[in-house]
């Protein structure tokens, strides 16, 4: 047996990835099920892990043979997504090694999140290793590396400040919404169409405690799908006028070209809100909201670019804290590898204690006959006596062998020692 | 020893509010912590000096301007720190203490001119009068903070300047509620004020009221109020309109103070208060 192993991760990403792509991969509940399984059962693959959520699919694999497990592993999110294999292949990414270390480090520090520093995807990445340990395709390398990445993930958390600056564009919508509402607790949201930046930035409204939304689209099947996503109620477009009466918050990212909010519609219903104040969150381009909108009395509006400003301006004071958290993340890496190069002298190890366990068995055999004349007692001293002469023996090797894990120089040390005690059965 | 007590407030008072003015500009939050038990403290000393000062004179000591500004600052800390228990908004402080500060160091600068005390003005209607009147003044000072720090903070988020000010400053919700809450406890204590006043004028002066140009200025300025109020619990005002509301009323407050005590003449004013 080789122990030429490999840590790999396949996967995809918001970044690398459609959202159609994304979907397919990411919509069923027992894909992971699944993905663990056919991994417990293909001998290519050692210890592997799947993470799915909605902006990522990766699997983490400890493997024999890369280039196998790679194409094995395609073919796998392929036969899941129901996507042929060419579809996903260009927006897949392969990580190897100590690459594939710090990506796993990076996603679970939430530095590779769409929204970098939201907090869900450490939970998701716990979920994801407990659902290995269960399905017991994890081992001594996956165990290690996953506790590894929980601890950077707090250590990035705690040592830097990047988890509580906004960083995404519906984050910085959330801020400053809590700037004008205090608080989103109770507060109402409108949603008008629905495409993925619109659903984004609800979740994360949700998620900072709205409660209450409505769902306007230009079609209302559409509508009615998307609130059932976010158990919300679904509204055509006509009833709009109404609907302002009554919310806080309004998020439109249509694709259409005229403005479906405009100045008139809004100043009509200022009275009977009672000068409650009201926050226009407009991401679309072109714009959804009437700039003049926002000189009214007690009503907020900020489009995409305004957004982006902010965004940007969080982003320069982010880059001290991008800087710390990358460091941690080296460290951290460097520490693992060191961890995997020790790992490396264990089976040379192994197979000289087991050489030597094998002579003292199969000497001990020959002289069973000569032996039989002794009393038990003495037979037993004579066993201890064997097996403390081929301890001593071994010791020094064996630390010698240790003290070089790590160092440029051990592969040589390694070769040698095999060579030497003949471990690899050579004639 | 009053005297003593006095400068204390004053400098520990003066010391809060630098704490207060180093806690917005660099967010630490152990510096507000500090300078708020130093401007309680302050407090505490500027009470036990108010204390000392109403036995010797055996009334509220408010009648000559020195000590009607001194009153003044001690009910702004008073009303600040009534707020804090309600809504334990540190940034407030780096509005209220220095204002506290300013019209304590104004006191301060003028001589102590301490006349005999006319026995009219010994009695429990004064201090029921002037002292509601200053508590009064006080959560409506605070009030007028609020305002100015929302319109500023409304500004910034209208016109998306999302800097220092941004980041530093409340909610526009919490500020609107604070300028709300003290005008709610605020304008009773100013209608409490007028009608002692006027039941005090009754008993001293024989007639409920008299013209006087402090009395016409604060029934003005009692009336801003009372529309301010109207306006928020039944015509919805809020935010901005209200903001802008306060900061009327206020000045309207403060020509009330400052004009009917020096210069519109009248049994209010100091010279009269004063002369034996």
């Amino acid at each position: 047996m080789s122990d030429a192993f490999e840590i790999i991760n396949i996967g995809m990403n918001h970044r690398t990835a459609p959202v159609e792509l994304r979907e397919c991969l990411a919509a069923q509940e027992d894909h992971e099920e699944r993905a663990l399984r056919a991994i417990r059962d293909c001998d290519v693959i050692r210890e592997g892990a799947y993470l799915s959520t909605c902006n990522r699919v990766e699997a983490i694999l400890v493997t024999d043979r890369a280039r196998e497990a790679e194409r094995w592993m395609l073919s796998l999110m392929a036969e899941l997504g129901g996507t042929p294999r060419d579809t996903i292949a260009p927006s897949i990414y392969i990580h190897k090694g100590l690459d594939a270390v710090e990506h796993v480090f990076r996603v679970a520090a939430s530095l590779d999140s769409m929204v970098i520093g939201e907090p869900q995807i450490l939970g998701q990445v716990k979920e994801a290793y407990a659902r290995a340990t269960r399905r017991r395709t994890s081992g001594v390398i996956l165990n290690r590396l996953m506790h590894k990445a929980f601890h950077v993930a707090k250590r990035v958390r705690t040592e830097t400040g990047i988890c509580e600056s906004a960083v995404s564009i519906s984050y910085a919508a959330v801020e400053l919404g809590r700037k004008i509402f205090h608080e989103l607790e109770g507060k109402k949201v409108l949603l008008i169409g629905a495409g993925e930046m619109a659903e984004v930035a609800a979740r994360h409204l949700i998620t900072a405690g709205v409660d209450g939304m409505w769902v306007a689209n230009r079609t209302f099947e559409r509508a009615v799908e998307v609130a059932g996503y976010f158990q919300a109620e679904a509204v055509s477009l006509d009833e709009i006028p109404v609907v302002l009466e009554k919310a806080d918050i309004v998020l439109s990212s249509t694709a259409a070209t005229q403005y479906v909010i405009t100045h008139d519609m809004t100043r009509n219903v200022l009275r009977k809100r009672r000068n409650r104040p009201l926050f226009f969150i407009d991401i679309a381009v072109p714009r959804d909201v009437e700039p003049r909108v926002n000189d009214l009395e007690n009503v907020y509006v900020y489009d995409i670019d305004d957004l982006k400003d902010v965004v940007e301006y969080n982003r320069e004071q982010r880059k001290a804290e991008a800087a710390a958290a990358d460091r941690i993340i080296r460290e951290e890496v460097l520490k693992f590898d060191r961890w995997l190069k020790t790992l490396a002298v264990v089976p040379t190890i192994r197979s000289l204690r087991e050489k030597a366990e094998a002579i003292v068995r199969s000497e001990w055999k020959k002289s069973d006959a000569a032996l039989a004349a002794l009393s038990p007692e003495q037979r037993e001293a004579v066993r201890v006596l064997t097996r403390s002469i081929v301890e001593k023996v071994l010791n020094d090797p064996i630390l010698f062998l240790k003290g070089k894990a790590g160092r440029e120089t051990l592969e040589g040390y390694l070769d040698v020692t095999r060579k030497l005690f003949n471990l690899d059965r050579e004639e | 020893m009053s005297y003593l007590l006095f400068d204390m407030a004053l400098g520990l008072v003066l010391i809060a509010s630098g704490g207060y003015v180093v806690f917005i500009v660099s967010q630490k939050k152990w510096v507000a912590g500090v300078s708020f038990w130093v401007l309680a403290a302050g407090f505490v000393c500027h009470s036990l000096f108010l204390g000392l000062r109403y036995v010797a004179l055996e009334t509220l000591p408010v009648l000559d301007f020195k000590s009607a500004l001194s009153f003044f600052s001690w009910s702004i800390i008073a009303a600040y720190l009534a707020l804090y228990a309600r809504f334990r908004l540190r940034v407030l402080g780096s509005f209220a203490a220095p204002l506290a500060a300013v019209f304590m160091i104004l006191s301060s600068a003028m001589p102590w001119t301490q006349g005999p005390v006319k026995p009219v003005f010994k009695s429990l209607w004064l201090t029921a009068h002037a002292g509601s009147m200053f508590l009064g003044n006080g959560l409506l000072a605070v009030m007028f903070l609020s305002a100015v720090m929302y319109l500023i903070q409304e500004r910034q988020i209208k016109k998306k300047l999302l800097g220092s000010f941004f980041k530093r400053l409340p909610s526009l919700a919490t500020l609107d509620s604070i300028n709300r809450q003290s005008l709610v406890y605020g304008f009773p204590f100013l209608t409490l004020g007028m009608i002692t006043g006027a039941v005090y004028a009754q008993n001293a002066l024989g007639s409920y009221w008299r013209w006087d140009p402090k009395e016409v200025w604060s029934l003005i300025t009692w009336l801003l109020y009372a529309a301010l109020l109207h306006e928020r619990l039944v015509a919805g005002w809020r935010g901005r309109r209200a903001a802008i509301g306060s900061i009327v009323c206020f000045c309207a407050l403060v020509f009330t103070f400052v004009g009917g005590s020096l210069w519109l003449g009248g049994y209010h004013s100091f010279r009269s208060l004063g002369a034996p």
